[in-house]
């Protein structure tokens, strides 16, 4: 391997990148972009659940059982209805999203010491949702019944919760969701961008057909593969610090760790992640198979697979396992480490040799399987 | 001009499926993508790694520790002895939940006094761990006001329509579905336009009677038509592979899946338009493609975004064509309840297709 040769093509490489000063752009806006959409867009949180109210009561009871829903914060009522039938039309049509049933007699039978019941039906589509909308209701209901308790005729006195339950929630007290989602999200928007910048670079100069210039100049395999992916490297690694600064500054999220250590192992992430992208166009010969390669390869795998967004534990034991050949895996577990819990290498050496391995591993991969040879 | 367009499409068939490569992608990325959208995407809080610390060692406390485990949403993989050990459990990621009961717990329920639980949650992932969190409220609480003997006040009676048993992939799939039709169709139509002037021959279709129009329909009705193959592709696959109940009309669906086309191939040609390689055209698709999937209500309901967001959805073609095929699947809803949906879908994707088709034209010329 001769230095000159891969300066020459990281030089080449470079000239390229500033002549397609858009798609430059487009991969710095790219992080910029997520991480505002995660940071201040979409929630995990679940308020506001547009409830239907039908009430056949219509007593001062029901009216304060109703008052306690919307004033939970968790549930705004959009409809009232006497009809029941309404209800199913609104659940239907997604007007509405809870169905809140208050019996005739709901007062009556609560003054008598008789247990009414309360009807709730949740539109179950989005299970998710749903089964946190269902803890709410519960709630909800229960403090009504708590509050109650003494009018209920079930004996004087206030009814006591008898169990202290104190619960505390570590590494994120406030469950933040911009905490637990900013690091990660970091992890897989290097992934991503990898897998870009680097899956159409060889597959284009095929296609064009100047890569059979290249092919007649004395450089190596190993010195054009190194010399494409310095460049990339140098656009990934500011790409990382543009992440970790916004994340930082912006949204607040705390860096416990080192970042000395954080751009360390992002290194070794973005030397396996561009390796993977350069053996994929290398494998792949068009851009547009390269694309579609990198796409179900890299892309998907990083966002899904990851633990990014869903947890790992709750896949089947496939796919379980086959998380771990994603890289983007272990870098989520990295970044979250150095971020939230100030791991340090000690903690992280696993994840950092997999990753080391890995990135080898592929590298050495997309030097033999290119073919210095035009047939 | 029928036949100036079958044979761009010809061409572009024979284009695309020259490559063996290319074949086998178009076949199979749709079906990788379902697999792993399919089994990846589970919201469910199933099995959360819970460490379970009984201090009181009495059968109040293993009836206990038996109620968390049956509910299905806990494992209990460990059983500390000392509350120091629950430190070192959650930092090694372990376990996600600990729940420490202290000494005295049954004697002091059963005299009357308050009886205390501790309960730890590791709240990196904060969506789980309100989740589990609340689970484990219910569980104590339900079993505390048993061991108390209390009535509740109010009978509570909950049922949840269309997804009774609550699966989250039945709710996931047919969002999938609508996902990759979005990112196949797009992305090759986007690409295969660019790549015409990127390695020169676009001259060449320009010096041939093709008119700008008969151009533009012989580029995107082969991309319309493998967006359609993918789309009963990956149904059937949703049918027959993950078992995803479909309550509505396919009928209806397929009318649906063109309406979206229009749209989705509208935005491939305008990112076309803008590209001058197809490095560009494949950034500025996932450019185009990351904030419309995000901001969809595929995972994230649209109702918690901030209101100005709320209303950037509207242009959002991926909003209109979700709700339609979540309410063809889970509700068996007809073009009664759908058609605000697949107006506004219809009117957005005419709109963009006219926009960039003047803007393909102009560029031509």
């Amino acid at each position: 391997m001769r230095l000159v040769r891969v300066k020459a093509i990281v030089a080449k490489e470079f000239i390229h990148i500033r002549r397609d000063p858009l798609s430059l752009a487009m991969a710095f806006l790219m992080p910029v972009m997520l991480l505002f959409i995660f940071g201040y867009a979409i929630t995990l949180d679940v308020r506001d659940l547009r409830t239907v109210v039908h009430d056949l009561d219509g007593s001062y009871m029901s009216r304060e059982l109703v008052r306690g829903f919307s004033e939970s914060g968790y549930f705004t009522v959009v409809e009232t209805t006497r009809v029941e039938s309404e209800i199913e039309r609104s659940l239907e049509s997604g007007r509405a999203m809870v169905a809140i049933s208050v019996p005739e007699g709901f007062s009556r039978d609560i003054k008598r010491g008789v247990t009414p019941t309360l009807q709730v039906v949740v539109d179950g589509s989005d299970s998710n949702t749903a089964s946190i909308a269902l803890g709410y209701v519960s709630g909800v209901t229960e403090r009504f019944s708590q509050r109650l308790s003494p009018v209920g005729g079930r004996g004087a006195g206030e009814r006591k919760s008898t169990v202290d339950l104190r619960t505390r929630v570590w590494y994120n007290p406030e469950l933040k969701s911009s905490n637990f989602i900013i690091p990660g999200l970091i992890a897989v928007i290097m992934a991503v961008i990898a897998a870009l910048l680097t899956s159409l670079t060889i597959a284009r100069e095929w296609e064009r057909g100047t890569m059979e210039q290249l092919i007649s100049t004395p450089v190596k395999k190993a010195e054009l593969i190194t010399g494409k992916l310095i460049p990339y490297f140098v656009i990934g690694l500011v790409d990382v610090v543009v992440s970790v600064v916004i994340g930082v500054w912006f949204f607040a999220v705390p860096l416990e760790g080192s970042a000395v250590l954080l751009l360390a192992l992002s290194s070794v992430f973005l030397f396996g992640g561009l390796s993977l992208g350069l053996l994929i166009s290398i494998v792949a010969k068009t851009q547009i198979v390269a694309s579609q390669i990198a796409m179900v390869s890299t892309f998907l795998p990083a966002f899904l697979l990851s633990g990014f967004m869903y947890a790992v534990e709750n896949m089947p034991v496939p796919i379980r396992i086959g998380t771990y050949l994603v890289p983007a895996r272990y870098f989520v577990t990295i970044l979250k480490g150095i971020f939230l819990k100030g791991s340090t290498l000690g903690v992280l050496a696993l994840e950092t040799a997999l990753l080391t391995a890995f990135g080898a591993v592929v590298f050495a991969l997309a030097i033999r399987s290119f073919k210095k040879k035009v047939f | 001009m029928f036949v100036r367009i079958r044979k761009m499409v010809a061409k572009e068939f024979i284009q695309v499926f020259r490559d063996s490569r290319m074949k086998a992608i178009i076949f199979l990325t749709p079906i990788i993508q379902l697999l792993l959208f399919g089994y990846a995407v589970t919201t469910d809080v199933t099995n959360v790694k819970t460490a379970f610390l009984d201090l009181d060692r009495t059968v109040e406390t293993r009836e206990l520790a038996r109620r968390i485990e049956s509910s299905g949403y806990f494992d209990i993989s460990r059983t500390p002895g000392s509350p120091g050990e629950i430190r070192g459990l959650l930092d090694g990621g372990e376990v996600l939940v600990a729940v420490q009961v202290n000494r005295g717990f049954s004697r002091d329920l059963k005299s009357g006094s308050t009886a205390g639980v501790q309960v730890i949650v590791d709240g990196t992932d904060s969506n789980t761990a309100t989740v589990a969190m609340d689970y484990l409220t219910r569980i104590i609480g339900s079993y505390a006001a048993e061991l108390e003997g209390a009535i509740p006040a109010v009978d509570l009676r909950t049922r949840a329509w269309y997804n009774p048993d609550l699966r989250s992939r039945n709710y996931n799939i047919p969002g999938v579905i609508a996902i990759i039709i979005m990112l196949t169709s797009l992305l090759l139509t986007s690409m295969a336009v660019v790549r015409e002037r990127e390695i020169g021959t676009m001259e060449q279709l320009m010096v041939t009677p093709l008119k700008p129009v008969e151009l533009i329909l012989g580029k995107t009705l082969p991309f319309a038509a493998i967006g359609f193959f993918d789309m009963f592709l990956v149904t059937a696959l949703a049918l027959f592979w993950f078992g995803v109940p479909i309550k509505g009309s396919l009928v209806l669906l397929s009318v649906a899946t063109a309406v979206y086309l229009i749209s989705v191939l509208g935005v491939g040609l305008f990112i076309s338009t803008i590209s001058r390689t197809q490095q560009q055209a494949l950034m500025a698709t996932f450019l185009f493609f990351l904030p419309a999937v995000l901001l969809s209500g595929f995972m994230f309901p649209i109702e918690n975004m901030p209101l100005a967001v709320q209303y950037g959805t509207y242009l959002n073609p991926l909003r209109y064509f979700l709700v339609i095929i979540r309410g063809i699947f889970l509700k068996g809803v007809g073009p009664g309840v759908l058609w605000p949906q697949m107006a506004c879908m219809l009117a957005l994707g005419v709109f963009v297709l006219a926009v960039s088709s003047m803007r393909f034209s102009k560029r031509l010329e």
